[in-house]
């Protein structure tokens, strides 16, 4: 077991300067950074004052291994548009998108995986055809579209909902969301609902199949009990690393969303960075991005390799 | 997940009881060659409902992107700004002439809707062109000599994978600018490591398996044992992920379009209708939703032609009992 970890930790890091050595090089494609910073009333010797001050005049290699350097302590750059440290950006508008992550995430699981077990229960049933239903359209309404659309039944029809931005309020020294996190959530998790109700049905129904079940019948357990000892807690394994991905996913995948809603989150600030050209922003977001996800599947790993005593690598 | 349906029995509780199997069952003990696959294929496709509506999804968004100039009753790009913002023929105010009304300039949208999807399957073909061929060379080489060589080639393919997709797109369409090309080349190279992996996954199941070790024991040469027998062993994995891959594809060339990153805004893309049509959501709602139907349209057709492509293609899907 420690092994395990030990060789997917590793595995992590190298990933993760795999990425460091990307976004670099993405950078580098964009052409001088220096450009985007100047006046076209510079003169060529302020050009060149910027460029050494800023680093740009060095070799690539070393502008590398500095970015390297620099990246260990989660120093990435300045934002070329703000002024400020891109982290700091990065993490004053993570804890929107971890709101609306979060949300996205329970909303589909408290949709998503009792529909999957009643249709992996009674296959060929009116749920089983409703929830492959759902899971179909998960896959493929965008959810810029379903966001549009909600904004307008619920939004602007209805009134039950602003219809952008975000509003928290604070109890007991907590900020907490509000209503406002409902609409970006559900739009977000359509398509992590689809997901679930797929993977749990095919879980279930595998399952279902498995020799222990059919002792477990024959040996008269109640099937209540059956239900939930053997088919269920099986079942929850697989499950364990659908919902780590999709929570990677939630989190780096709200682009759209964030623009849509106004939601003044990490999806927000990539579409505004990209707007600007402010591309050591981008660079920041797309390593911060990789980073959460990379945590997130070491994470799941090691939750799967506890709970599935099978999994031993 | 289509095969346990047919599999397993329906334990007590299952009061319905219903079993209603997926896979199809055929026949196929004689008859080889290319018109009795056809013939089979065919048969298999009869039998399911869901995979002839994809078919049919499909084929009409094929036919109105080849034939889109003579579909389209009007000119995409011409302006009309006295007939601007008109709402489709069935909602009050609407003209048959236009009949899913008309966008902020006046354009009318059948027409857009029908040249966009021209974009749409541009991308997804042209993209999945790419991806697919780099994809089975790449796996190959890994699958078939193994080694260092696979170990470097699955890091690699693990690393992208293991990038949120998404942001690194978008990071990409930014730095290249906006046209048809930057897309196509966008999500042809992104989406190699798919291809790969499935080739190789393939590839390292047949080496063990007796066919190819029988044609490497009677002399058959590398070049033989991969063409004659791997490569057609290949299609139906690859073509089965190359459908959810299109599908997938169109998807996010309209994210792109949406984020104003994917072919210029004078193109005609459901992406960039949609893009346009955001400002105008709560007046003329129409601008904006009906581009999303197209995609909708689109994603579920290529789906349901997915899912039955994966029974068909894969013969282990193919029950053998009469």
């Amino acid at each position: 077991m420690q092994r395990y970890i030990l060789s997917r930790l590793i595995q992590s890091v190298f990933i993760l300067f795999g990425v460091l050595f990307i976004v670099f090089f993405m950078l580098q494609m964009t052409g001088d950074p220096v450009s985007l910073l100047i006046s076209r009333h510079s003169s060529p010797e302020e050009v060149e004052a910027m460029r050494e001050e800023l680093g740009f005049n060095r070799p690539v290699p070393a502008q590398f291994a500095s970015f390297i350097g620099n990246a260990l302590t989660g120093d990435f750059g300045k934002s070329l548009r703000h002024k400020q440290p891109a982290m700091d950006l990065i993490l004053d508008r993570l804890p929107a998108t971890v709101e609306l992550a979060t949300t996205a995430l329970l909303i589909s699981l408290i949709l998503g995986i009792p529909l999957g077990l009643i249709s992996g229960s009674n296959p060929g049933s009116f749920w089983d055809v409703l929830s492959r239903g759902t899971g179909l359209l998960g896959q493929t309404i965008p959810n810029f579209w379903l966001a549009l659309i909600l904004i307008l039944v619920f939004s602007v029809h209805l009134g039950w909902f602003p219809t952008f931005g975000r509003s928290t309020w604070t109890f007991l020294g907590m900020t907490l969301p509000t209503r406002s996190v409902i609409l970006p959530a559900f739009s977000l998790a359509l398509f992590t609902m689809g997901q679930l109700v797929r993977f749990t049905r095919s879980a279930v129904m595998e399952i279902r199949s498995e020799d222990f079940v059919r002792t477990a019948y024959s040996k008269g357990i109640a099937d209540r009990k059956v239900y939930f000892r053997h088919i269920l807690r099986n079942a929850a394994i697989p499950l364990i690393s659908i919902v780590g991905v999709q929570f990677g996913y939630l989190l780096s995948g709200s682009i759209y969303i964030e623009t849509i809603f106004s939601w003044p989150g990490l999806g927000n600030l990539l579409a505004e960075s990209i707007g600007n050209r402010d591309f050591a922003l981008v660079q920041a977001i797309a390593f911060f991005s990789s980073f959460v996800v990379v945590t997130l599947n070491l994470l799941t790993d090691i939750a799967y390799a506890v709970a599935d005593p099978r999994i031993r690598y | 997940m289509t095969t346990s349906a047919n599999t397993q029995t329906p334990p007590p509780d299952n009061a319905s009881g219903i079993q209603r199997g997926t896979g199809v069952t055929v026949d196929q003990t004689q008859e080889t060659g290319f018109w009795a696959f056809i013939k089979l294929v065919a048969r298999l496709l009869a039998r399911d409902k869901a995979g002839i509506v994809g078919l049919v999804m499909f084929l009409i968004v094929v036919i109105s992107a080849v034939f889109a100039p003579v579909l389209a009753p009007h000119d995409p790009l011409k302006q009309n700004l006295r007939f601007a913002k008109d709402p489709p023929a069935w909602m009050d105010g609407g003209h048959a002439d236009h009949p899913l009304g008309t966008d902020n300039l006046g354009r009318d949208i059948l027409s857009r809707i029908i040249h966009g999807s021209r974009v749409s399957l541009t991308v997804g073909f042209f993209g999945v062109l790419i991806a697919s061929s780099l994809g089975i060379i790449i796996g190959m080489v890994s699958g078939y000599v193994g080694g260092t060589t696979d170990n470097v080639i699955m890091g690699g393919v693990n690393l992208v994978l293991a990038l949120p997709y998404l942001v690194f797109v978008v990071f990409i369409a930014a730095i290249l600018g906006s046209s048809l090309i930057n897309v196509i080349l966008i999500f042809g190279f992104t989406d190699i490591p798919i291809f790969v992996r499935i080739t190789r996954g393939e590839v390292i199941k047949m080496r063990a398996s007796g066919f190819v070790e029988s044609a490497k024991s009677i002399g058959a040469s590398d070049t033989r044992i991969i063409f004659r027998h791997i490569l057609p062993n290949l299609i139906g994995p690859i073509v089965t992920i190359a459908t959810f891959e299109m599908s997938a594809m169109i998807f996010y060339e309209a994210g792109l379009g949406f984020l104003g990153l994917s072919v210029p805004p004078s193109v005609p893309s459901w992406g960039n209708m949609l893009a346009a049509g955001r400002q105008y959501l709560v007046i003329y709602p129409w601008i904006a939703t009906i581009p999303g139907l197209a995609i909708i349209f689109t994603g579920l057709g290529m789906n349901l032609l997915g899912d039955w492509l994966r029974d068909v293609l894969d013969p282990r899907m193919r029950r053998v009992k009469k």
